[in-house]
């Protein structure tokens, strides 16, 4: 650059940095990522990959000391029933709050991106942002207020002489219990409850980007609303949902505290982890467990990904 | 342009639309109505009477400031570090075309990609293979870490729509790296940088999940409520912490809305 054989040659040290970065690009480069990499790159994939190298050392059973060598003992150990059981468990559950979060979340998403103009569009948008962003615990802490025994929702089932049909449903095995807040449909509830934005958004954005002249076109072409519906905008929606359900499942996988606040004592992945970790002093277990989640959520992301959902984020 | 008939929503979807969103803000209502109530031995609805005695016992204890300090000094610490990393490699992504810059992004996103408490767990067990005792530093490093993301996407948000002309006008005049970014850049994603650090703040103000595992014996405001949630002893201070948390994180959030809400939208959601 000519300038900079025009300028004295004595400047301070910014602008001799300065001149660096614009003749060596990569310098620049490098020094607006170093700090991101060395921080992600040493403290959080150093972690992870110290937690994975974990899960293949295993724990004696006489001791109770970590064997620091490579087995694939604690993985085996994964197959056992108890242990089955509590992943066939998290990933039924994961699967009906994605589910039921696409049911609700749906209308809400297609209204705001469809007909909702003006200060609607503003409420719906805010509506769903403020849940989003606000605090885990209180919302989780809410549920605990409403589904109390004395809370708001047996005083109004029980003005609304439906005590039964709540008695009906908890009565159902495995699903139910003795009150919905040690129940898993309570457990469901609050899933739903707390993820649900995650899967507002991203559809939101998704139908938005819908051209109505392909509505019209269906229409013109003879096909009746609800066959352009699942012909065009559906289809075309699809993407934002995977994009949604990546939230709705990961989230709902790895959590640990909404089971043991809401739910029967029997365990999630997130508290075998916790369990397995603290007072068990696992590790190895624990970081087997974690592999469950990610293995998971690896395939689901190759799924997404072929989906195009990433686009729809 | 929209046609004519497209104006008008079939009612079952507007119910249905109405009521999903009724079903995401009532239960939060009913923090701000259990915060005053009278009765302090149950959840009992409807509450028997309304006092506000509780907001002053809650203000007289020392053991929710001391967890409200924490939870503030640790949002503004990881804030800060998740402002400087997030924008600045979100300027490197954003300007140039590099080998890795899809690595990149992966590994700014990962964080909250995967579940919390793998991140959680990850970090306690290196945190004891490294024999570095628990403190504030460690919340922290937790913190910030998933709190990059938030401004990067912001950030990287803003830096698409800012033109590049604008830095090379100011390079031409003979401004330097610096001068170009305290007078070009800045101004022009500031708004932006504003709206990530809220959201992060927000975001590590009542994060739990990877909290618990990176504490040790400090109890951040979340930590305080959740051992009230397992085991409920003082339930109208919780009621009252509770609506206060929210209070904390919803200003944040709504500025974060007005700040960006010409044309960029929120992204990074997830926690």
């Amino acid at each position: 650059m000519i300038h900079t054989h025009t300028l004295p040659d004595n400047k301070g040290l910014m602008a001799k940095l300065s001149d660096l970065f614009w003749r060596r690009p990569w310098v620049l480069l490098l020094a607006l990522l170093l700090p991101a990499i060395l921080w992600l790159g040493i403290i959080y994939i150093g972690s992870l990959v110290a937690l994975l190298v974990q899960s293949f050392f295993s724990i004696d059973e006489f001791s109770g000391l970590i064997k620091y060598e490579l087995t694939l003992k604690t993985y085996l150990e994964l197959l056992r029933p108890a242990n089955l059981d509590i992943i066939v468990r998290t990933v039924t559950m994961a699967t009906s709050v994605t589910v039921a979060a696409v049911v609700v979340a749906f209308p809400i998403a297609f209204y705001a991106a469809r007909y909702a103009r003006g200060r609607w569009k503003v409420v719906f948008y805010v509506g769903v942002m403020l849940p989003l962003w606000s605090s885990y615990l209180v919302k989780v802490y809410a549920w605990k207020l409403i589904l109390a025994k004395e809370g708001i929702l047996n005083w109004i089932l029980a003005k609304l002489h439906l005590g039964w049909a709540l008695d009906g449903i908890l009565s159902i095995p495995v699903i139910g219990g003795n009150s919905l807040s040690v129940s898993y449909i309570g457990t469901f509830f609050v899933f739903l409850y707390v993820w649900l934005p995650f899967m507002v958004l991203p559809m939101q954005a998704a139908l938005e980007r819908v051209p109505n002249s392909y509505l019209e076109a269906s229409a013109d072409l003879g096909a009746k609303p609800s066959k352009t519906f699942w012909s065009v905008v559906f289809p075309l929606a699809l993407p934002g949902i995977i994009a949604g359900s990546i939230f709705t499942f990961s989230l709902t996988l790895g959590d640990y505290i909404i089971p043991q606040i809401v739910g029967s004592s029997r365990l999630f992945i997130g508290q075998a982890v916790y369990s397995h970790q603290g007072t068990a002093g696992n590790i190895p277990l624990a970081a087997a467990f974690t592999v469950v989640p990610i293995v998971i959520m690896a395939f689901y992301l190759w799924f997404a990904k072929r989906k195009g959902a990433f686009d729809a984020l | 342009m929209r046609s004519s008939q497209d104006s008008r929503a079939p009612l079952s979807l507007k119910t249905a639309a109405v009521c999903g969103l009724l079903f995401m803000h009532l239960p939060i209502l009913l923090i701000f109505i259990y915060a005053f109530t009278t009765e302090d031995k149950t959840y009992q609805w409807p509450p028997p009477g309304f006092t506000l005695k509780w907001l002053g016992v809650t203000w007289n204890r020392p053991d929710v400031w001391e967890a409200m300090r924490l939870s503030l000094k640790v949002a503004a610490i990881s804030t800060c570090i998740a402002l400087v990393l997030g924008t600045l490699s979100a300027a490197a992504v954003s300007r140039s075309k590099f080998f890795g810059r899809e690595t990149i992004s992966l590994l700014i996103i990962l964080p909250i990609a995967l579940p919390g408490i793998i991140t959680g767990i990850a970090l306690r067990s290196a945190f004891s293979i490294a024999d570095i005792p628990f403190s504030v530093w460690t919340i922290v490093l937790g913190h910030a870490t998933f709190c990059v993301v938030v401004v990067y996407n912001n950030a990287v948000a803003r830096f698409r729509r800012t033109s590049t002309s604008l830095v090379e006008a100011s390079m031409d005049l003979g401004a330097n790296s610096f001068q170009t970014f305290r007078y070009i850049i800045l101004p022009n994603i500031a708004t932006a940088l504003l709206a990530g650090g809220m959201l992060a703040f927000a975001l590590s103000f009542d994060e739990v999940i990877v909290t618990t595992l990176t504490a040790g014996q400090q109890a951040t405001l979340p930590i305080w409520m959740l051992e009230e949630l397992v085991r409920p002893r003082q339930r109208p201070v919780t009621n009252v912490v509770a609506m206060v948390v929210f209070l904390v994180t919803f200003v944040p959030i709504l500025l974060a809305y007005y700040l960006i809400r010409d044309g960029d939208h929120v992204s990074g959601q997830g926690k």
